[in-house]
């Protein structure tokens, strides 16, 4: 059974983009409650990653992304932000200014809550100082209707590393929680090998998996790898999402880790945005060449279309 | 005496510094033991090689026999600057 199989999904394209239309199952729904205690609604919400502020190539891909994020035709409840949210500066006070000129830009988002994890580019020089400074704790946990929230920090300690002390803290958060209790992980690299001589690993993502793997449903939400990637490991499914400032090529069909060729007529090609329904935890990745369909519009076109 | 030969493992030096490894490329005997001695001369980087069992952090050294022969990639995985993504080096098992 895969993930989407827990929707009844009526979609329609127009373009190259496409609206999901969703409606949970009333037996997985009954399941959550029976066994979270909250009663779980359907709601969705949005992981950006690897926006790199301050990078040479700019922030239009960002603001885009925050423009097709307001432009949704489901408005998500909150944004995950999984890393490399600036680029690094050694110029003194440069690379505050880029964590504030980030800040300035995430604010347009129209959403009431945003959640950050660092990546190395953000807290791996100054061991996550700045970046304390400015979003709070590089790792933590929340609840929202009936899924259990936990960001991982796999980059302060300079090395793709998470750490005993944290992994700890992380076997004490989930201990709380039954078996069947939905969790999703935002980190910023992937938990396991998925390319190691190109650093898109974490040495002791396989010690965070053994803590998750008596778990049933577990999603890990992660970045650096700038591009989209799925994987199952046990009952866990890794996505990796699109930057919004370059893309890396297939690892699969290269030996070199070199960004794809910028190309000035397509701009934000390979760049997206993801969105995430729950309670199925359903992953939509949106290229930003990508034509939305939202708000009025995106009814009307949807009833021109005789889908609604 | 062929027993004896290895008591002493050959040691490689390898100087870090960013964004480069000094030397770039080491050529290794399949079998034989070698000690691997990462020195990083500006601010602490790290080598890292999966398939070699590299995992040096700083100012650190480890004992490896390679088993297989082939070329196999190094990098620096501690976090070292803008370059850091390009810090890598070459151990070649004949």
């Amino acid at each position: 059974m895969n993930r989407r199989s827990f929707l009844r999904l009526s979609a329609a394209s127009l373009g190259t983009g496409a609206l999901l239309q969703f409606t949970p199952a009333r037996a997985s729904l009954s399941h959550f409650a029976m066994r979270n205690g909250e009663a779980p609604s359907p709601f969705s919400f949005v992981q950006l990653s690897d926006t790199h502020v301050g990078h040479p190539l700019g922030t239009s891909a960002f603001e885009r992304a925050v423009d097709t994020v307001n432009a949704l035709h489901s408005r998500p409840d909150f944004i995950l932000f999984t890393g490399d949210l600036t680029h690094d500066s050694e110029e003194a006070g440069e690379h505050a200014k880029r964590m504030k000129r980030f800040k300035e830009i995430a604010g347009h988002l129209h959403v009431r809550k945003r959640f950050y994890v660092p990546g190395e580019h953000d807290a791996a020089l100054d061991g996550g100082t700045l970046f304390r400074e400015h979003f709070g704790d590089t790792h933590y946990s929340f609840d929202h209707r009936g899924v259990h929230f936990i960001g991982i920090d796999n980059v302060s300690e300079g090395k793709p590393l998470v750490g005993s002390e944290q992994i700890a803290w992380l076997r004490r958060d989930v201990a709380r929680f039954p078996h069947t209790t939905p969790i999703v992980v935002f980190t910023h690299r992937p938990l396991f090998d998925l390319r190691p001589d190109w650093e898109w690993f974490t040495t002791d993502g396989d010690d965070v998996m053994n803590v998750l793997a008596p778990y049933d449903n577990v999603t890990i939400l992660y970045g650096h790898i700038h591009r989209e990637h799925h994987h199952t490991s046990g009952h866990a499914r890794h996505h990796a999402a699109r930057s919004l400032i370059f893309a890396f090529p297939d690892p699969a069909a290269t030996e070199e880790k070199k960004p794809l060729p910028f190309d000035k007529e397509h701009p934000f090609r390979n760049l997206g945005i993801r969105q995430i329904t729950a309670p199925a935890l359903a992953v939509n990745d949106i290229e930003l060449t990508a034509r939305e369909i939202s708000g009025t519009e995106g009814i009307q076109q949807l009833r021109k279309g005789g889908s609604l | 005496m062929k027993k004896n030969l290895f008591l002493f493992a050959l040691v490689v030096v390898i100087n870090a510094k960013r964004f480069e490894f000094s030397p770039s490329e080491v050529h290794l005997k399949r079998g034989v033991p070698v000690t691997i001695r990462l020195v990083s001369t500006d601010r602490k980087h790290g080598l890292s090689s999966k398939p070699l069992g590299l995992e040096l952090d700083g100012n650190d050294e480890v004992t490896i026999t390679p088993a297989t022969a082939g070329t196999f990639h190094a990098i620096c995985d501690h976090y070292c600057g803008a370059g850091h993504g390009n810090m890598k080096m070459t151990f070649v098992v004949e």
